[in-house]
């Protein structure tokens, strides 16, 4: 196992360049690293999308299958959301079965789908009690400098909105996918998620990994379009209520401006 | 009207706790919590020599945490094979301790802390970081404050405090908060549902205040805890004691 280490003077030059309100790439506090969104990657998949948000990058692709509901909710499809911190991503990730941080952002991610309510999970019903359908969104990360949970759930809400279902017929309680054309899935809401560091006082949005590293905390706000607070995650280090008060305006705005960027492609 | 609760409890009331100290004999500190029908058991080891010995740190001592529901906790019986929920709250109760320590003292070594959920009733998590920095104390582990724990949520259009288990259900936002008492800061902060921004502040300034009630009651079940025995030696000798 190696862990990740950054050089002390990059970390206190991380700290005091937060302290008056700059950044270490030349970057505002509020802003995102260049951020890429591209669809329909992986053809096999019902639904794919990569995301780049400065050189961290994340795949995530999305299947549609058959299944049982789960019994307290035997009328709804179901989600299912898994992450993979793939070992070819970082040094410091190793193969094997996903470790604690990739069940975190799994579940994280998961939240903040479930919780918006992003699919209308009534109408993924085939018959009620016995067979549903379930969505499976699969996170790949793929290269890893920080901030994964805000690439991850970018690039699963663009993978939701690029996925087409095929068409079918109930047979009996069974699912028969027929000939024709896929019909895309109806999205009620725009969940994404804004990851904030706290260094120095600053709260950076966006934070890279030698910025993750440096900060004392990590805090990361998952909002829908109707600015509504779906999922909150804080990581390591502590916060004051004022500074928690304070991410989630920020938060606010920069979730606004990943939502236009899931508009513009 | 008043808002009676199904529990008949008001809003912004927590169930009742009862805490109890050093309540393992072979562990180094722990604790015991109920809080309403959860029961948690926490017990501390270390500072104890790391194995593997390639995860020590000479920069600090490592805390291991692990947060487990017992088979029986449950209505359903749950498998005993941790979870996907068992091992991040693992992680999020271990993120809520950490603020409130100073690894730096203890290098190569490592802390760990096993938190057993004996019967859960809503807010187990909660109710595990609150015994968890009770038996840190037992333990002997230097604190920067005790670590207090609860949730507030949305339940039924209605900001509520210390959701119990029926609430936790059927709840439409959960936020359990914890809180380090000397800096006032917030250690754990998750959310689980749809709040709107008012929601929010109100969730979180309620889940802080039950927070707050909780640490008295912690603060006063150590001070019982460590100057009992004490009281007890006077009244044999007719002398101070300490413990």
């Amino acid at each position: 196992m190696s862990i990740n280490i950054i050089p002390q003077i990059t970390r206190e030059r991380i700290l005091e360049l937060a302290g008056k309100g700059r950044r270490i790439d030349g970057r505002s506090l509020t802003q995102f690293r260049p951020i890429k969104i591209e669809r329909g990657l992986i053809k096999k998949a019902d639904g794919s999308a990569m995301v780049s948000i400065g050189s961290t990058k994340v795949l995530v692709g999305i299947k549609i299958e058959t299944g049982e509901p789960f019994p307290d909710t035997p009328d709804q499809g179901v989600l299912m959301v898994n992450a993979e911190l793939v070992p070819l991503a970082s040094p410091t990730f190793e193969p094997g079965p996903p470790n604690e941080d990739a069940l975190e952002l799994a579940r994280v991610v998961d939240r903040g789908l479930r919780e918006s309510k992003v699919l209308r999970f009534e109408d993924l019903c085939i018959n009620p009690g016995k067979r549903v359908f379930v969505v499976f969104v699969d996170i790949y990360v793929l290269d890893y400098d920080g901030n994964l949970f805000d690439a991850s759930a970018l690039a699963s809400i663009a993978a939701l909105m690029d996925t087409k279902m095929k068409p079918y017929k109930v047979e009996g309680s069974e699912v028969v996918w027929i000939e024709g054309e896929p019909v895309p899935l109806s999205l009620q809401h725009y969940p994404v998620s804004v990851t904030m560091a706290k260094a120095d006082g600053s709260l950076l949005v966006d934070p890279s990994l030698e910025e993750e590293q440096s900060a004392d905390a990590l805090i990361t706000i998952t909002m829908d379009e109707q600015n509504r607070l779906c999922a909150i995650q804080k990581g390591q280090g502590s916060f004051t209520p004022e500074e928690v008060f304070k991410s989630v305006q920020i938060a606010k705005e920069a979730s606004s401006y990943l939502r236009e960027r899931l508009k513009g492609g | 009207m008043i808002y009676k609760r199904i529990d008949g409890r008001a809003p912004d009331e927590l169930r009742p706790i009862k805490m109890a100290l050093g309540v393992l004999d072979k562990a180094d500190g722990s604790a015991y919590v109920e809080h309403g029908g959860t029961k948690v058991l926490v017990a501390v080891y270390g500072p104890r020599e790391v194995h593997p010995r390639h995860l020590a740190s000479p920069e600090g001592a490592i805390i291991r945490c692990r947060y487990h529901m017992a088979p029986f906790s449950t209505q359903e019986r749950k498998n005993p094979a941790p979870s996907r929920r068992e091992i991040e709250l693992s992680k999020v109760i271990r993120q809520a301790l950490t603020p409130a320590m100073f690894l730096e003292l203890y290098p190569r070594t490592t802390i760990d802390i096993f938190a057993e959920v004996l019967q859960a009733d809503g807010g187990t998590r909660c109710a595990c970081v609150t015994a968890c920095s009770l038996a840190l104390a037992d333990a002997g582990i230097p604190l920067k404050g005790l670590v207090a724990s609860c949730a507030a949520g949305k339940y039924q259009d209605r900001i509520i405090l210390d959701l119990n288990d029926v609430e936790d259900k059927g709840c439409q936002a959960d936020l359990p908060v914890a809180w380090l008492s000397t800096t006032g800061e917030i250690t754990l902060l998750q959310l689980n549902g749809l709040l709107t921004e008012e929601e929010f502040q109100e969730a979180l300034n309620l889940a802080l205040k039950g927070c707050r009630q909780i640490y008295e009651k912690q603060k006063e079940t150590l001070m019982n805890y460590y100057t009992a025995p004490a009281k007890e030696l006077v009244s044999e000798t007719g002398q101070e004691g300490s413990k």
